[in-house]
């Protein structure tokens, strides 16, 4: 069976911030949503379905935010999906949406994913009551510490790499006029002397706490040849889920991510990652996970990701430029940061990145993650139209 | 289209309360079940799909949990939906549609118990207008109920004779969790809990989970002897208002039916997610159900009304009326939202 080629004709972004007081959730979302029908120049005539992803609901205290949002979506006398895979729901949600397309069911979809942070409190939100889990975990950042410590004992990673990631990140947002954190007097040292929050994590290395939407117009062939500009093509998409915890889990490098990096490769036709892929966007909400992830998704051998960072390989002028965006480290609307990734990935490929575009990007992968390590989706978008 | 169909069904015994278990405990033996009468196991599945919701948990990132019970190692192809399982189904039925899977594993559960449901679904309302207020499900659906009855579409005799009826049928259902009635005529001295709606008009709070198994083609034919096709599934959307709804119509029900080719051909049964007996009114004019059709064999909503569940469960009953020739062809619905926002429909059918 041969699946609808997927094109993504429209991007759009809010500008990330740390609170959106100006603006109501359906505000927030809408934003975005217009955006995206601008730069497809469509309207929301031409929009078959809306495919709606956020984290818990608990973040801005709307049970199923969805139902609430239907008007200002436009989604009235539409069907209207609503996803949540944990952190990863941003990818997972456009992942949705396309095979929506692929299988024929609608021709075009707007798909939108969001998180509000400033209307709670996103870290004790993140933080499971007794006895779900153990006492002064406190936040995503005290569940991850731990195997950040494992990765640098396990690769005999220097202390320091860490901090050029979130030093590069934090650079790369300042060509990002939609990144929340924009740090125009960032300098490796206060990287480096910033508290330690999590050791080995400090609070430079951590991810902002962001009110972001961000929106795609995905449709079929026939929309393509219609889109006004160039579009990115979906050339695979893949989820994979395994598992919180059990005996035998490598919190550092866990299978379901190599395993879905896999997938997603061999549907887009790439052996060689590191050689074939132009630009990654990948979720790294922690520092130290860029050089994790480099060797999760295959792009360095086990215990060598950390080299590609250090080496300058991951900045913008590397040969594999890593969040060119800026990333999570600069922008964290938690619902919204995977669909940013992929997103990005494909503003690479369409040439429409500005000031932090990489040069001749012709294949990008968008990459995000969530719950304990345990949630991916992925997607490799192209400049050039899939063959099979 | 491809042709993907049912191939098996599985369900809790619904309880008003289950304290003793967790989600995990409540979900494994409805997973068991299911994969057992098809003889699969986790791995052998393509694609897993879940509905849950964190609001009726009390706690973030919920269906977590229950991913642990599914025992998803090695690693799966995953998604979850925050909603009915009705919508797993959906995203689960694309999947199969892209080609990019053969099999799906559907699950879905919910726990009213541990909270006040009345108030935890006033929760799903737009937050800064309506929500708090704390206008209660039980509430809204009798001003449905009060506009049905002053449009003329049905009176308090009428609603309580769907009671009678629904809860009649559930006799026969070992899941229900209230499945006997006094006759119409003794429900109708009892006191409103809302006016117009009185306790049998509303459905019972309870727990529960329930699993189904999607195939295609030949791997269908070769997993059931009486595979129920889905023939056609759509889903769609009407205003979050209420006051900008007609509340004696639903024109998203009619619409995902138009589209999943329900007026196609006449169907004999249907199963329908109506909570609240009104609600049955609305939905019969919108699918243009006649007596002729068998209207929620299994009792319905109710009779066991498992939040989260309830619509995968319609899904699920129409199948297994077709699994055991009960059925040819079979309409279910499930509903998500205050006073039937949400609606869908699928059309399932039996081999010719």
């Amino acid at each position: 069976m041969v699946k609808e080629p997927v094109a993504v004709v429209g991007i759009g972004q809010t500008k990330h911030v740390a609170a959106r007081r100006d603006v109501s959730i359906a505000g927030l979302v809408r934003e975005a949503a217009v955006r995206a029908l601008d730069d497809a120049q469509l309207t929301w005539a031409d929009i078959d379905a809306v495919v709606i992803g956020k984290a818990p609901d608990f973040f801005e205290g709307v049970m199923m935010p969805e139902l609430y949002l239907a008007d200002a979506l436009g989604a009235v006398g539409k069907p209207m999906l609503r996803v949540h895979t944990a952190g990863s729901v941003g990818g997972s949600t456009a992942l949705v949406a396309c095979n929506l397309v692929a299988a024929r069911v609608h021709r075009t979809v707007l798909t939108l994913a969001f998180e509000k942070q400033s209307e709670s409190n996103a870290m004790w939100g993140l933080s499971l009551p007794i006895p779900f889990q153990q006492p002064l975990l406190a936040g995503a950042g005290g569940f991850f510490a731990p195997h950040v410590r494992a990765y640098m004992r396990r690769s005999g990673a220097p202390d320091t790499i860490g901090s050029l990631v979130a030093y590069k990140d934090r650079r790369n947002a300042l060509k990002n006029p939609y990144a929340h954190l924009h740090e125009k007097d960032i300098t490796l040292e206060k990287v480096q002397s910033s508290p330690m929050l999590w050791d080995p994590i400090r609070y430079s290395e951590t991810c902002p706490s962001s009110d972001g939407a961000c929106a795609m117009v995905l449709t079929d062939a026939v929309g393509a040849r219609r889109a006004p500009r160039r579009p990115a093509w979906v050339l695979g998409g893949a989820m994979r889920s395994e598992p919180t915890m059990f005996a035998g889990k490598d919190y550092v490098s866990p299978r379901a991510g190599k395993e879905c990096a896999a997938d997603v490769f061999l549907q887009s036709g790439i052996t060689d990652p590191r050689r074939e892929i132009d630009a990654v966007e990948m979720y790294v909400p922690f520092s130290w996970y860029e050089p994790m992830w480099l060797e999760n998704l295959g792009f360095a051998a086990e215990g060598e990701g950390w080299k590609l960072t250090e080496s300058g390989v991951t900045e913008i002028g590397g040969d594999l430029p890593v969040n060119p965006s800026g990333g999570v480290l600069s922008t964290n609307p938690i619902g919204a940061s995977g669909m940013i990734r992929f997103a990005e990935a494909a503003m690479q490929v369409r040439g429409q990145a500005g000031e932090h575009q990489v040069d001749g990007a012709r294949r990008a992968l968008g990459h995000a993650y969530g719950g304990g390590s345990q949630f991916f989706s992925m997607w490799v978008v192209g400049a050039e139209r899939p063959t099979s | 289209m491809r042709d993907v169909a049912v191939v098996a069904f599985a369900q809790s015994r619904h309880t008003r309360t289950s304290e003793e278990t967790s989600e995990v405990e409540m979900l494994m033996p409805v997973l068991h079940d299911a994969l057992g009468q098809v003889g699969l196991t986790t791995s052998e599945i393509d694609f897993t799909c879940s509905g849950s919701c964190d609001y009726l948990a009390g706690r973030a990132f919920s269906f977590t949990m229950a991913l642990d019970g599914v025992g998803a190692w090695p690693p799966i192809s995953e998604s979850h939906v925050e909603t009915d399982g009705a919508w797993a189904l959906y995203e689960a039925w694309v999947k199969i549609l892209t080609g990019e899977a053969e099999t799906a594993l559907v699950y879905s559960y919910g726990k009213s118990s541990p909270g006040e449901l009345r108030d935890v679904l006033s929760r799903q309302l737009d937050p800064y207008y309506v929500a708090p207020l704390w206008p209660d499900s039980v509430s809204l659906a009798a001003l449905q109920a009060q506009a049905l009855i002053d449009a003329g579409h049905t009176d308090e005799r009428r609603l309580a004779g769907i009671a009678a009826r629904s809860r009649g049928s559930a006799q026969d259902n070992p899941h229900a969790q209230l499945a006997s009635s006094p006759p119409t005529a003794e429900l109708l001295t009892a006191d409103y809990v809302v006016q117009p709606l009185r306790r049998h008009d509303c459905p019972p709070v309870g727990d529960g989970a329930a699993a189904v198994v999607l195939a295609a083609g030949d791997t269908a034919r070769r997993l059931c002897p009486h595979p129920a096709w889905i023939r056609g599934m759509d889903h769609r959307t009407e205003p979050h208002g209420l006051g900008v709804r007609d509340l004696t119509d639903s024109p998203s029900t009619r619409l995902a039916a138009e589209r999943a080719g329900a007026f196609d051909a006449p169907v004999d049964t249907a199963e329908l997610h109506a909570p609240f007996t009104s609600q049955e009114v609305v939905l019969r004019k919108a699918l243009r159900l006649g007596d002729e059709v068998d209207v929620n064999p299994s009792g319905g909503a109710l009779a066991a009304n498992p939040v989260m569940a309830a619509g995968l469960i319609r899904i699920g009953e129409a199948a297994a009326c077709i699994h055991r020739g009960a059925s040819r062809r079979a309409l279910a619905h499930a509903t998500s939202g205050p006073c039937l926002q949400q609606n869908l429909v699928a059309v399932l059918e039996g081999d010719r």
